[in-house]
């Protein structure tokens, strides 16, 4: 830490007057504001998480904050992600972000990565930076967060969301477990649903968010028990917090006595999905239909079962005539009611759940079935512009 | 009897259900319990060769059961179990 070893910089008067709130707690006085600014602190994503914890940072000014993401703003985004604003759709994330936070509190630096975080890059990025905060969306950057912060011996705010249940830990392998202690290997592709799958409250990000930004400030004061060793359960709906005990695994690969992964790793491989939380899900090649192909075989009155993945609740949002509904979680069991010698075409949302429906009934043998690639949301866009996009 | 609690991902496994009751003496007796009301639970929270996938994360109370004796863990009847899920929205 080496910044904020030295906290020699001096405060302005108009610096002294921002922070005055701040100045009369003890725990951080003149000394601690002073670390503040000598601060750097790495956010990885500025999404739900990556929102709040970067507007909060900026605002108790830690002087120096990165942002990493290669996305843009989108209209789906402003239900959770509030450092956006609707004037900012279609805007790069950590531009819309960098203006929030500079008008926020002009005195801090703002440096933007508009790029993907990789095994490539993730050692550059995060040079400069005493602490990294872990706001992604997705297990390979999340792995790749944890290894970089245990080989190069930085604090790892870990924070992670999914329709309303939160997880909150401080992983610093120097001091305790790291994130493959408690995670040694991810879960299968298809077991988790993201949040553009599955969903997520839009307030959740901004209570783990918030919390990952009081551990970050806790961490550059020095001050409090921070959350190393204890992992943090949010249930928003039993209004539920959980504290369970992590121990530091001997056999860990990364931090562990003997590790066996001692540099970065390809991760979307390690976790057999891609890295971002892709909003279009496709079946590989020869597996896919495109919206426009699909309708023109309908319309020639081509015999095709259309089977609806998605849960009944989303029928009211959108729908195409004639699907059946076979939600994704009822149909390994339900498999009985298709017929290899028919053809049939899945879809959901967006083509991630009807993908693994595909692999299911592929596995099971059949061979003239389809996923409708980019799922009813690229059948609005190509073939009925009647239907909503959600 | 000891109650689990059942975490979002996996609540579709699970009748819907957020917490169950379970019987049992250990820990791996209150999940065969589980997987008992709840078939489609098994392939999710055990390999092919009956092992806790590593994946899964259990704790009873506060601790890890890997910290404490694993799927012989035994239970009393004030006892919380939670299964923790690896989850990675943001």
């Amino acid at each position: 830490m080496s910044a904020t070893m030295n906290p020699e910089v001096p405060l302005s008067h108009e610096e002294i007057l921002r922070y005055s709130r701040h100045l009369l707690i003890p725990e951080v006085g003149l000394e601690g504001q002073k670390k503040l600014k000598a601060a750097a602190v790495l956010v990885i994503g500025t999404g739900g998480l990556g929102s709040p914890v970067a507007l909060y940072l900026a605002a108790a000014g830690v002087g120096r904050i990165g942002l990493v993401d290669f996305d843009v703003v989108d209209e789906s985004n402003l239900q959770r992600q509030v450092i956006h604003g609707t004037s900012g759709v279609g805007v790069l994330k950590v531009e819309s972000a960098r203006a929030r936070m500079l008008d926020l509190n002009p005195d801090i630096q703002v440096d933007v990565y508009n790029e993907a975080f990789t095994s490539e890059n993730a050692f550059r990025i995060a040079e400069p930076y005493d602490i990294i905060i872990d706001g992604t969306d997705n297990f390979p950057t999340r792995y790749l967060t944890n290894d970089l912060c245990v080989l190069t011996g930085k604090a790892n705010v870990y924070g992670s969301i999914f329709r309303f249940d939160g997880q909150l830990s401080v992983f610093d392998a120097r001091r305790g477990p790291c994130y493959r202690c408690l995670f040694p290997e991810p879960p299968p592709p298809g077991l988790v649903p993201s949040c553009a799958e599955g969903g997520v409250l839009g307030v959740l990000p901004g209570t783990i968010g918030t919390l990952q930004a009081t551990e970050a400030l806790k961490l550059i004061l020095g001050i409090g028990e921070p959350l190393i060793g204890r992992l943090m359960l949010y249930d928003a709906l039993s209004s539920s917090f959980d504290f369970v005990n992590l121990r530091k695994d001997p056999d860990c690969k990364v931090c562990g006595a003997h590790p066996t992964v001692t540099e970065l790793i390809d991760y979307e491989a390690f976790c057999g999905v891609p890295g971002g939380d892709h909003d279009e899900g496709s079946a590989g090649a020869g597996w896919d239909i495109e919206p426009t192909e699909l309708a023109k075989r309908l319309e020639r009155g081509d015999a095709i079962r259309l089977i609806d993945v998605r849960e009944p609740h989303e029928l009211e949002i959108s729908q195409i005539a004639g699907a059946e509904l076979i939600p994704l979680g009822q149909f390994a069991a339900r498999m009985s009611e298709l017929d290899s010698a028919q053809d049939i075409v899945l879809f959901c949302k967006a083509g991630t759940r009807s993908a693994r429906a595909l692999e299911i009934l592929a596995g099971a043998g059949f061979r003239k079935v389809k996923n409708l690639h980019g799922g009813i949301n690229a059948w609005a866009r190509e073939v009925d512009p009647s239907l909503p996009i959600y | 009897m000891v109650t689990l609690r059942v975490p979002t991902p996996l609540r579709p496994y699970a009748g819907g259900q957020s917490q169950v009751v379970v019987a049992g003496d250990t820990v791996g007796d209150a999940l065969a319990s589980l997987t008992g009301q709840y078939t489609a639970l098994q392939p999710h929270l055990f390999t092919p060769d009956g092992q806790l996938r590593q994946y899964v994360n259990l704790f009873l109370n506060d601790e890890d059961i890997r910290d404490l004796q694993g799927l012989a863990t035994p239970l009393t009847a004030s006892d919380r179990l939670m299964l923790v899920p690896s989850i990675a929205g943001g």
